[in-house]
């Protein structure tokens, strides 16, 4: 019980000083607008930034990377896919935006994918500093490998199921589009028939009557 | 016994309340709604705690806790229908769990009387989803697992996470070739739908004029 409680307090206490944590949003960002995220970070550890343009026109974002003291870290115009690792090394607030001013009148939705030092409920952590590599069990390596991959295995299947969901907006967009133009050009066709025709018999019925009128002078 | 696990519960509860206030955060202003989109497959757990700070303009800092001002969350599902809706305090945590896979939205708003504008508010967010909800410190607390089980435990719950996002991709996979298919139909009928109109209009232009130039005694 004691070895139990100690474990967990350790835990506890590195969790306080280490903050680490993960994140993953999916926001829509309107025409026009900006939109910024900012987060405290102390030196030493790493953070990893991941965005994809899900939907919306071109594709394309505008991203910039800002230290606490205004020095820009990473910026890029009109990406649709990239991922920017950095170890931290100013203590304070880190900024990023995503800009779609550029744009006039598409919305985009972007996924970002934020972590720092991994997920600390997510990741088990090492109950102490272990001695030497030699002191894990096989068994304790093959399970971290699995684990690590099958991390591997479910960011490749997000990124997969983002990249599926554009070409399906895209599909479901084309199918709404087709029955709206369609039904359109339809009545058209049906209109500009009548109309061709209710034109042409009042032009030969005015030309009638002044034909007429010329006769009867 | 009793003691110590009164005093990791004292811990515990510590964690948790400080933690949050080194989430990702970002602005928004009183009246503002900010939603963000979630596509998750069926039966996942979702979890997510936010913090709410209110910008003072006296002291030019975000105040850590103000009472008066709650989140509204409201969580709809791929039909929209709500899923929930509740009002909580400034600082709260909010769990659901999907019953049809799709596209969740998950909507933060706060109870500001407000028209329009307002102050700024500052939210910390995070949400987790599937095995990333599980809590695997309450878990080896509650359950007395040795570290290696509950490594392996995580690797059960990461397998059975990509196994329903596997299912879920079939799923959509039919959805855009059902959307596809219905795209080719449409073509394919409206094309011959309009190749007769324009064939039938032009035979009745054709027919009533020529009726209307020989009632004109022209032709």
């Amino acid at each position: 019980m004691l070895p139990l409680l100690s474990h967990t307090l350790l835990v506890c206490i590195i969790l306080i000083f280490k903050k680490i944590h993960a994140n993953e949003l999916t926001f829509e960002l309107p025409d026009n607008a900006k939109e910024c995220f900012h987060d405290k970070l102390k030196i030493g550890s790493k953070f990893v930034l991941e965005y994809q343009v899900v939907t919306g026109g071109n594709y394309d974002v505008d991203l910039e990377l800002k230290s606490p003291s205004g020095k820009i870290l990473y910026k890029e115009t009109k990406k649709q896919y990239d991922q920017f690792e950095k170890t931290v090394e100013e203590d304070g607030v880190y900024q990023f935006c995503f800009s779609n001013e550029f744009s006039t009148f598409t919305h985009k939705i972007i996924y970002i994918d934020w972590k720092v030092d991994g997920d600390p409920e997510h990741e088990i952590p090492q109950p102490g500093p272990r001695v030497a590599e030699g002191a894990l069990t096989m068994i304790e390596l093959k399970v971290g490998k699995i684990h690590e991959n099958l991390e591997k295995s479910i960011d490749y299947q997000t990124h997969h199921r983002l990249r599926e969901a554009t070409g399906r907006a895209r599909a479901e967009d084309l199918q709404e589009r087709v029955q709206i133009w369609s039904l359109g050009q339809f009545i058209l066709i049906i209109i500009v028939a009548i109309g061709t025709v209710l034109l042409l018999r009042s032009f030969f019925t005015d030309r009638r009557t002044s034909s007429n009128m010329t006769w009867n002078r | 016994m009793g003691n110590q696990s009164f005093l990791f519960i004292i811990v515990f509860i510590l964690i948790q309340l400080i933690l949050p206030t080194h989430l990702l955060y970002f602005h928004i202003r009183e009246t503002d709604r900010k939603c963000f989109i979630e596509e998750i497959p069926d039966q996942t757990l979702v979890i997510g705690k936010y913090k709410v700070e209110l910008f003072d303009p006296q002291s030019n800092t975000y105040l850590p806790s103000t009472p008066g001002i709650g989140m509204h969350v409201e969580v709809k599902d791929p039909d929209e229908k709500i899923v929930l809706s509740k009002l909580y305090t400034s600082e709260g945590r909010f769990t659901f769990t999907s019953h049809i896979p799709g596209e969740h939205v998950i909507c933060l708003y706060s109870n500001s009387t407000a028209w329009f504008g307002g102050q700024q508010l500052r939210v910390h967010l995070d949400i987790d989803i599937g095995e990333h909800a599980v809590d695997y410190q309450q878990i080896s607390a509650k359950e007395k697992l040795t570290e290696l089980q509950l490594r392996v435990r995580q690797l059960l719950d990461q397998v059975e996470q990509i196994s329903k996002e596997q299912n879920y991709q079939r799923y959509r996979e039919e959805r855009f070739r059902a959307t596809s298919e219905s795209t080719n139909q449409r073509v394919l009928w409206w094309s011959i739908a309009q190749l007769l109109v324009l064939v039938i209009a032009g035979f009745w232009q054709m027919r009533h004029l020529k009726g209307f130039f020989e009632a004109k005694k022209l032709v």
